[in-house]
Order: structure tokens, then sequence, then C-alpha cells
């Protein structure tokens, strides 16, 4: 009743078929069993994932249940099925002329017009392409090295306790690049001043994680960095670790995940202290982090997006770092 | 005696509107196009739940207009972002309206999505020969969603900000290529305002293009394959019926070539 110009006639589809099921069913477990961390349930649901996408496949493949039968070509053809007689296919013209050797030698022009428009709308499109592609993609990727930033004077960080230090990753760029590091004096450590250095990144997506504590804001301090943007630095008091408002991840005061969804350790600073300033230099991730303060043995990988894992199983979905 | 200088003069009138419409005719078939488009044959009991898809494309052309007027006003730079929004919703002539549609607009735009795709997936509408127009609503789901996601962070509020950090790491944690995707989406290894423009360009240039591609490429499955009926009609599937001559002068409202077939 309804004007139809699609095909009559039964569907170009594959047969109906339960594999499907016994496939996601196989999925479905070895995905649980990931998340709870059963083995065997990984095991099980990965050898049916395999048994019922192998024969779903082969059922797919040869056609089981629908090899065409004469039923299914009606007369006049199955794809705009009239009232016509049937055409035999080798009746009528070509739908392109194909010309024979000699028609060929005599217009040789034909068949070169069309290779140059395909070659020429081809290279055409290969110039504009490349560079648009290239600016669409590159920029993203190249010159993403960190620039050292002055903190101030080593005696602006009190030992023993975390401070709030805010600062301008790339000054150039303006208030956008603020960036803030919670920044522990561990005291001396053989001759060397030694610092506690966290990024306020979460590692589970990325939000900026509290203080639990006191953070002492009547105490904020602006500290003049030479030839650069300001940097504040605001003291806390009694700090037992860090938490994160998005999702409730939390952190010990070595910032290993002690609750919540986080993956791994907070990324760390790496520093340098010249002519008795802190210059923060790069950004690592931290697997986790043995010991305390100054003795702290560190877990270290190069530089991670929140949520990736550096350690177990899991990590191996992330073989490749984009450039940080 | 009155009434034939009126017949003459409502004739002069048709005659008026049908010139121009019948020298565009000619020239490119437009109109006959339009007929076959607007007077093409549904179903005889089609209802209320099959206007959900011209709704959602009206949600759409609302986006797509007040985007527009509001990209008149906005500055997509990380300095003025915000004090822009500011001034549209505070400041200009009727622009709290414009940005509130454009807002709100959005929402319904997915909402209805979703209820034109409940729509079809509960009638069954989605079966043969239709899969593939299923298959496109699919990609103009994920394409509006994209839209969302680019949309969120214009506003370039603490809200936004965020929220687009944890969207962007959400896709970082795609195994093997999602660090190259949160990167690329980032414009760097940081947020910053390349992300924003990024942003901005892709919203208002980049993702309404593949919309309305896609959307034509819908229409045109819709307008090729028919509408469905609702599973509970009597009438068989496919069963031709006689053809209604619609009562009524022939004209671009009523009748025409669409349903005289």
């Amino acid at each position: 009743m309804v004007e139809t110009k699609g095909p009559t006639g039964s569907p170009h589809g594959p047969a109906p078929s339960l594999w499907p099921f016994g496939f996601a069913i196989g999925l479905t477990v070895a995905l649980v069993g990931l998340v709870i961390g059963s083995w065997s349930a990984v095991a099980v649901g990965a050898v049916l994932f395999v048994a019922f996408g192998f024969v779903w496949l082969r059922d797919l493949a040869t056609g089981v249940d629908h090899t065409p039968t004469t039923e299914d070509a009606a007369p006049g053809g199955p794809e705009t099925a009239t009232d016509a007689a049937p055409v035999p296919a080798t009746a009528g013209d070509d739908a392109l002329p194909v010309m024979d050797d000699e028609e060929i030698a005599r217009y040789p022009r034909s068949r070169f017009l069309e290779a140059s428009t395909i070659g020429i709308g081809a290279a055409i499109g290969g110039l504009v392409t490349v560079p648009v592609l290239g600016l669409m993609v590159g920029p993203a990727f190249v010159d993403q090295g960190k620039k050292p930033v002055d903190l101030g004077p080593v005696d602006a960080f009190p030992e023993g306790e975390f401070v709030i230090a805010t600062f301008l990753a790339n000054p150039e760029e303006g208030e956008v690049s603020r960036r803030t590091a919670y920044i522990r004096n561990n005291g001396d450590k053989n001759g060397q001043q030694s610092f506690t250095i966290l990024s306020n990144r979460c590692v589970h997506l990325g939000c900026p994680v509290q203080v639990n504590g006191l953070s002492l804001e009547n105490q904020k301090k602006n500290v003049e960095v030479e030839n650069g943007p300001r940097v504040e630095i605001t003291p806390t008091q009694a700090a037992s670790g860090f938490g994160c408002p998005c999702h409730g991840g939390q952190y010990d005061t070595e910032g290993n995940r002690t609750a919540g969804p986080p993956v791994r350790a907070l990324d760390r600073y790496t520093y340098k202290i010249e002519d008795g300033r802190l210059i923060l230099l790069n950004t690592f991730s931290v697997g986790a982090v043995d010991g305390e303060a100054a003795d702290a043995k560190i877990k270290r990988y190069s530089l991670q997006n929140p949520g990736t894992h550096v350690t177990g199983p899991e990590a191996l979905f992330y073989p490749l770092n984009a450039p940080h | 005696m009155a009434v034939a200088p009126r017949r003459r003069k409502q004739s002069r009138v048709v005659t008026l509107v049908n010139y121009p419409l019948d020298w565009l005719e000619e020239r490119s078939g437009l109109v006959g196009g339009v007929k076959y488009f607007l007077f093409r044959k549904v179903p005889g009991d089609v209802s209320w739940w099959h206007t959900l898809g011209s709704a959602t494309l009206t949600a759409f052309i609302v986006q797509a207009v007040t985007g527009v007027i509001l990209a008149m006003y906005y500055k997509p730079d990380p300095n003025s972002a915000y004090e822009s929004i500011q001034h549209i919703t505070n400041d200009i002539t009727l622009g709290w309206l414009v940005r509130g549609m454009h807002r709100w607009g959005a929402s319904v735009f997915i909402i209805l999505m979703f209820f034109h795709m409940a729509r079809v997936f509960l009638f069954g509408a989605y079966k043969f020969p239709r899969e593939l127009n299923w298959i496109v609503g699919v990609l103009l789901l994920i394409t509006g969603m994209f839209e969302g996601l680019t949309g969120y962070l214009l506003p370039w509020d603490q809200t936004a900000y965020w929220a687009t950090v944890v969207a962007i790491n959400i896709n970082g944690t795609a195994p093997f290529l999602g660090p190259f995707i949160a990167q690329f989406l980032r414009g760097g290894a940081e947020i910053g305002g390349d992300t924003l423009s990024r942003f901005y360009a892709l919203h208002m240039l980049a993702i309404p293009g593949a919309l309305a591609g896609l959307i034509l490429l819908h229409l045109y499955l819709v307008v090729r394959l028919g509408v469905s009926s609702p599973p509970w009609s009597r009438t068989a599937a496919g069963r031709d019926r006689a053809a209604v001559r619609p009562r009524g002068r022939a004209g671009l409202l009523r009748g025409g070539r669409g349903n005289v077939r």
C-alpha cells in the first residue's frame, strides 16, 4: 500500500542464528571476570567467545539455511520484480560500450582522458588533503615539551608540611595554563634538599584533588619570580592525604591510592634547585610509592593520561603513549 | 451575478502565484520534487508517534539557526569566552532568550532523538528493508552527542572546563588508541586555548556539516523506502490501495503529481 522502491522478496541478510547469543554471553562473562578479577571466569568467557564466534562466522561464511532457492529467484529478476517476462542476461546491450582492440586503437584518447581525470583528481585531492590533515593532527603531537617553572626561594617551603603551589606552566598562554602542585619540603637527605612534589590531577579522570586537612587561605603568599608570572603558595596544616571531589578517589600523603577509582598513585614532578630556588622540570607517572618522604622508593613511569594503568594486565592495553 | 467577477479575480491570483512556480518548475523540476516529498503516500494508520522524527529535525533546525546567531557574538578565546557569554546573556537584546533556546534546545534535540529511536525500535520499523536507515540514525545519534560534548566546553566556566577534562580523559582510557584520541581532542598535552578554538570549530563547522549530510541521507532513505505501518496495523503490509484523488483544485498545497499516481 505504501509505495516502496526498495527490493521486494526475501532480504539479503544472514539467516536467523542463535550463535550471537553465546558469543555475547561469552564476551560478557569475560569482561565481568576482568572487573571482578576472576581469571577462571575470564578463561571460560574467552573460550565461549571464541567458540561461538567461530561457529557464527562459519555459518555466515558458508550461508547455512540461506542458499538461494528457486523461490527466491522470482521471475523477472530478484531486485525489481515486474510483470514483464524475464530477460536473459545475455540479451540487450552492455551498460557501457565495450571497446574492442580496433576501437581502442582508433579512440585511445578516451582511455587516456579517463585515466588522466582520475589521476589528476587524485593528485589534486592528495595535495589538498595531506597538508590539511597535517595541520589538524600535527600540532597536537609535536613540541609538547614542558618548560621549567621557577617557584622561588627554597625557604618559602616549610619542612614537613605540604603547601599548595599554583603557577603558570606556560606563561605565553596565560591563566589557562595555571597548574597546581602539592609540595612538601622533606629536609636534607645526604646533604641535598629533598622535596615531594605531587601533581593535583587525579589519576582517575583528571579532576583537581584537594588537601584532606586545613588549607590556610589567610596565609597565602605571592612569590616574586624573575621575569615570570605570579606564583601563589598557600600553607596547609595536618594534611592526611588528598581527595578528589568528582568521583571520590582518595590518596595518602605519598600520593598512593587508598580508596576509590584511581588506577595508580598521583603523578609527580621532577625538580632541581638552582641558586637556592626550586625549579619544576617534568611530570612523570607513578605506579606506587614505598616508604615516606626523603626515603620514598618511587616506581617511575613516563607520563600517562589519567585513567591509564601503568601496572597489571590492564597496562597491556596502553603500549604506546602520545608524546607529552 | 456577483460570482463571476470574484472567480475571475481568484483565477488571476492563482495565475500570479503559479506563474513563478511554473517558471521554476520548467527550469529545475524543484516544485515537482517538493510536491513529491510533501504528498508522498504514507500508511493510513500512522499516528502522532510517527512525528518524532520531524520533531527531531525541527529541533536540529532551531539549533542551527540559534547557533549561527550566537556565533556572531561569541568569542572563542580563553581570555574572553566567558565574558562574551556573560555579555550575550545579560547585555545583548534577546541574548538571554536565544542562548536559552540553544542551551535547552540541545537537550531537547538529544532527548527527541532517543524518543524517535525508541519509537522505531518498538514499532519494528528498523527491519528489512530499513536496516541501513537505522544505522544512519545511530551515526546521527553519535554525531549529535559529539556536538553536545564540543558545545559543553564553550561557556568556558568551571563546569565546562572540568566536565571536558573528564570527558577527554574517558576517551583517553580507550585501549591502544586512547592516549592519541585524547591528545588529538585536546590539541596538545594539556587543555588550553587551542582546545577551546578546536572545539568551537568542530562544534559550529565540522559536526553540523556532517549532521546535515547524514540527515539528508536519512530523509532520502525515508522517502525511498516509505513509512512503515505501526505493528497493530490491520492492513496487510505492501498491499496496494486504490489511488485516491484528493478533492479540490490541484495546486501547490493540495493534490498535484505527488498523490495522483
